[in-house]
């Protein structure tokens, strides 16, 4: 049953590249998005916080699947042109994985102590000083372990894009291997998830080491969050 | 034309019909998930040197891994074994195992949060251990992790989708076959997000009622 091995694991190594690129950009986006739309929801104008909120509460409302489905087969009818599937499975997996990561920031943010918003103003700074040397540097440190569970949710999101033939682990697992060797799946399928094991240990492996950087940086020992790696709040949303 | 009244009101039922699938699925989905969490979390726990040790990296690892790909699993690699269940079947047994492992935190979460003085009240009344658990910790643990627990099923709710990978016809897949039907895909998709919504929404506000209520964000 082992023969096969070899051309298990390159053909699914095609479809590594396809994934790392769907993570990496989701990734980016979304931390982006996050962090947009989390200082938003913290705006003093009503306008800003409501907007920020719409989009927030919209995609963590709907199923992914659903907005994958819309951006790549809907929006072409409304604008007349096709997304390249990776790219609209990117933009679908940072635009959800976003507004799950805007309530990070915002908690992040709304944690740090009261004082030191005091402490800013008594020493006169304007609030994009206060924003950038004072209160983010804190609460970045505190967003990354919830942003590590985030990540690794938006890794095994990004199978979802199989679904529009993005050739991924995922779709040359069951698209190409299965199809051909049926018989074999228990072989196929433990590769399939030992690959994605692999990748979401990296993001983990990745995180805590910027978790350490931060904590160093901000002069206290390693956070007691990332002993325990994760409380109720678990590996989903 | 965008947008074709006629037709949204047509394919109407027949979303509806998917809902229902999806709302069972995730029902027997969560029933299964906030049994397994409990026991995979006793069993972590148990001390037992080689199985607690096997059940935390059983949980890791269907942690890290997509829900998809071990739908999958169970559908092409159980017939293998003999064990022939129906799509459906496979798909609430997958959602119930992969969210097993999320509720396993919440109890964990929930279970340290019982004070000390508790555990040592029982032994100092020589309670045997299994009221210990019944009488004394879970009693306690088990309401305040509910709106923890809850809001595991919404999120739950919104992952069946996946099961369209092993042919279950919910809200998604029903969309899409109504879609492929009259090549509009338009009217089906838009609907199924908006149901979507109408039902995920106003539950996770009320789920934040509780909370509120019991005193336990997340």
């Amino acid at each position: 049953m082992f023969d096969n091995v070899s051309f298990f694991v390159t053909t699914l190594l095609q479809g590594l590249l396809p994934t790392v690129i769907a993570t990496v950009g989701g990734i980016v986006l979304a931390t982006l998005l996050s962090f947009g739309a989390g200082l938003a929801l913290l705006s003093s104008s009503r306008l800003v916080r409501g907007l920020s909120r719409t989009y927030v509460e919209f995609f963590r409302g709907t199923s992914e699947l659903v907005q994958l489905f819309w951006i790549f087969f809907v929006l072409p009818v409304l604008v007349g042109f096709q997304l390249v599937p990776l790219f609209a499975g990117i933009v679908v997996l940072g635009l959800n994985h976003g507004a799950y990561g805007a309530e990070i920031v915002r908690g992040a943010v709304q944690s740090v102590p009261r004082a030191q918003y005091e402490g800013c103003v008594a020493l006169n700074l304007t609030p994009a000083q206060r924003m950038r040397r004072v209160i983010l540097p804190q609460a970045v440190v505190e967003m990354l372990p919830p942003f590590n569970n985030l990540f690794i949710q938006l890794l095994k999101n990004s199978a979802l894009l199989s679904f529009i033939s993005v050739a991924d682990i995922s779709y040359l697992g069951t698209e190409r291997l299965n199809v051909a060797f049926g018989d074999q799946s228990l072989l196929i399928y433990s590769l399939m998830l030992v690959f994605y094991l692999v990748l979401s240990l990296l993001i983990t492996l990745l995180m805590r080491t910027l978790e350490r950087i931060g904590s160093a940086r901000l002069g206290r020992g390693p956070s007691p969050m990332s002993q325990v790696p994760t409380t109720v709040d678990g590996g989903a949303r | 034309m965008l947008w074709d009244w006629n037709y949204a009101v047509d394919i109407l039922p027949k979303l509806l019909r998917g809902l229902l699938v999806t709302v069972e699925a995730t029902l027997l989905g969560s029933a299964l998930a906030m049994v397994l969490g409990l026991v995979f979390d006793l069993v972590r726990r148990s001390g037992v040197p080689v199985l607690s040790l096997l059940m935390r990296a059983f949980i890791e690892f269907v942690r890290s891994t997509p829900l998809l790909v071990q739908l999958f699993f169970l559908f092409f690699v159980l017939p293998d074994f003999g064990i022939t269940l129906g799509a459906f079947t496979t798909g609430v047994i997958g959602l119930g195992v992969h969210y097993g492992t999320y509720t396993a935190e919440v109890y964990r979460a929930g279970i340290d949060a019982i004070p000390r003085g508790q555990w040592e009240a029982c032994t100092a009344l020589n309670l045997p251990r299994s009221r210990v658990w019944i009488g004394v910790v879970l009693p306690q643990a088990i309401p305040r992790v509910l709106p923890a627990l809850g809001n595991y099923v919404i999120s739950m709710f919104k992952e069946t989708p996946l099961l369209l990978g092993i042919s279950v016809i919910e809200l998604v897949g029903a969309a899409r076959d109504a879609g492929s039907d009259t090549f509009r895909l338009v009217e089906p998709l838009t609907m199924a997000g908006l149901l979507f919504l109408l039902v995920s929404y106003p539950s996770s506000v009320l789920l934040r009622k509780v909370e509120r209520r019991v005193g336990y964000a997340t």
